[in-house]
């Protein structure tokens, strides 16, 4: 019998078939391509770009030094990419349970002598492991490669309005805003892997996912009155809580308010996923 | 329960919607067995497997596995059932080494020298660095026999192993079989439409059909249970009914059917019948040793046929 504790072969287990999968780099892969990409073409296009983005105010304002910088880039990247990003997420997480299904190979997994709580767990926790390397991958190439492209200095920020935070008050920022990020992609991860586990392939958790996403959002942003009473409770809502990390103050009562309804969600989901998963009669 | 039953099903039953896939069904396996599980195609021999290694939840009964009950102690019960059901599917992008590895894993842990081991006994001690995708399907279901004696079970659970092989590797596999309840002392049960293979390896068994226990029990006791007889088939019909009526010391007594002659008889005296046949003239076209137990298992695969 072996020394390591049952649980820790679990997530060896998990680990090993999700990492040495092919398609668990896919994301990473295009992450890899776009990021250099578009930092190399808005490196070129120089500020022209920030000149767009401010049209309309910027005669109201004199910007000395480099704005156009790498902070200021790496936010813009993470803003436009954060609608891809879930369809790369729910791509691992919906194969979690149903990849197994698909595969036929649940029926070498649950015919051992271990619980199926224990690796519902350990799938999970694979999972989150895979988000947060991730969102930690794209955030230190985005970073990285922007401010090494684009150097440093102070950062502007566009949202409603203009705002200018000074160069040593941005880093920690980012590291807030990407764990934000991390919490919100655990979320979506969490309704990717209830999906997978009551579907026998693993498309449909990846549909069934972005769906959720689309017709929530489409609540959240569309200005209709009849949705205004259920709109904050909607996770979309909260999905973006980490742009709130560049607001000065930073409204922390928000950011805790978003980090709960998101817990909610993923509690929510994983016991309904949980409660199919350990009921589950595995006829594939 | 006594202690030699090492596999107790009491009164397992599942439903679909409104179909009883198994209902009832009552088994004891007892250590050292190849037990056989007979039905046709459909006849819920993988549904009863399934519940028995807790893929599938019973509707009612329960199973009995070393003494445990599954549904409270399934931890206890499955630690000693290795088990292989249906087709044997694998992780394809990984090795039959790393499979292996992580199959033990689930199982406690097991050494890179217990996986050689027994990649070697199914003979695949040459393959095991290859991706499972490379494989043919005879070598997926070795490997699936392998990973089923990987933490060296008391129980073997085999689901259909010789599905889909050509007939060596047919051979090859109840050679296993053999291998493993002789030399390494498992307790072998082994599901199939075959009732030939089933005679050839097991020493019990059971009939299931329409999800029903049909008999069970011991396999040359069940095939001789409803007596034996030879199909004879030949020319003039007036001569053979002639010799078997002077030899009724021989025979036990013969009917006339659809052309040919059901003689009741032991079948070492098959070869004196045909020389008594050949020597009255008969030109004899077919000699054909029966059982009852045969003709019930093939007219109940008949008749789902006509389905």
């Amino acid at each position: 019998m072996s020394l390591i504790p049952e649980f820790f072969r679990l997530l060896r287990v998990e680990m090993v078939k999700t990492f040495l999968k092919k398609r668990t780099y896919l994301g990473f892969l295009i992450i890899l391509l776009i990021v250099p990409l578009v930092e190399i073409a808005l490196k070129i296009e120089g500020g022209r770009f920030l000149r767009m983005a401010m049209r309309g105010i910027a005669q109201d304002f004199i910007l000395l030094g480099n704005v156009f910088n790498g902070w200021f880039v790496s936010l813009q990247i993470m803003n436009s990419l954060w609608i891809q990003i879930p369809i790369l997420i729910s791509f691992v997480a919906g194969d979690q349970l149903a990849g197994e299904a698909t595969g036929g190979t649940y029926r070498l997994l649950l015919i051992r002598p271990v619980s199926r709580t224990k690796i519902f767990l350990a799938k999970y926790l694979t999972t989150v492991l895979y988000v947060v390397l991730f969102v930690t991958f794209l955030g230190v190439l985005s970073v990285g490669l922007a401010l090494l492209l684009l150097g440093s200095g102070d950062m502007i920020v566009l949202q409603q309005g203009i705002l200018v935070l000074p160069e040593s008050d941005v880093a920690w920022r980012f590291v807030m805003a990407y764990i934000l990020a991390a919490w919100s992609m655990t979320t979506v991860a969490s309704i990717g892997f209830l999906f997978s586990s009551f579907v026998e392939n693993a498309i449909g958790p990846i549909v069934g996912t972005m769906g959720v996403i689309i017709v929530l959002t489409i609540i959240t942003v569309i200005p209709v009155e009849t949705f205004s009473g259920i709109r904050e409770y909607l996770f979309t809502y909260h999905m973006a809580s980490w742009q709130k990390m560049f607001a000065d103050p930073v409204p922390w009562g928000d950011i805790r308010s978003s980090v709960l309804n998101l817990a909610g969600y993923i509690i929510a989901t994983l016991t309904a996923a949980w409660i199919i998963f350990v009921r589950k009669d595995v006829l594939s | 329960m006594t202690p030699h039953v090492i596999l107790r099903t009491h009164n397992l039953s599942k439903k679909y919607k409104d179909r009883w896939a198994v209902r009832n069904l009552s088994l004891e396996v007892h250590r050292g067995d190849i037990f056989g599980f007979l039905g046709p195609n459909g006849a819920g021999k993988s549904t009863t497997i399934r519940m028995i290694l807790s893929l599938i939840r019973p509707t009612e009964g329960r199973v009995e596995l070393f003494g445990y009950d599954l549904k409270s102690h399934r931890s206890k019960a499955l630690s000693s059932v290795g088990g292989i059901v249906e087709k044997p599917d694998f992780y394809s992008y990984l090795s039959a080494v790393r499979n292996l590895d992580l199959i033990g894993s689930l199982n406690g842990g097991v050494e890179k020298k217990r996986i050689l081991e027994v990649l070697d006994v199914v003979g695949l001690s040459g393959r095991g660095g290859d991706k499972v995708k490379t494989f043919s399907h005879g070598m997926k279901q070795r490997l699936g026999i392998a990973q089923a004696l990987l933490s060296d079970p008391e129980l073997v659970v085999l689901d259909e192993p010789t599905s889909g092989l050509d007939p060596q590797g047919m051979k090859e596999v109840r050679q296993l079989i053999l291998h493993l309840a002789k030399e390494q002392k498992k307790t072998v049960f082994l599901s199939s439409h075959l009732l030939n293979e089933i005679e050839l390896v097991a020493n019990r068994m059971a009939i299931i059909n329409k999800g029903e226990l049909v008999v069970q029990g011991e396999v040359k006791a069940l095939l001789d249970e409803g007596g034996r007889y030879v199909v004879v088939e030949g020319e003039p019909k007036a001569k053979i009914k002639a010799v078997l009526k002077k030899n009724k010391k021989l025979l036990e007594g013969f009917t006339e059917r659809d052309g040919s002659f059901d003689v009741k008889m032991d079948f070492d005296d098959v070869p004196m019948l045909n020389n008594a046949l050949v020597k009255a003239g008969v030109r004899v076209t077919a000699l054909v040793p029966r059982r009852s137990l045969e003709d019930f298992f093939l007219s109940i695969t008949e008749n789902q046929g006509k389905v």
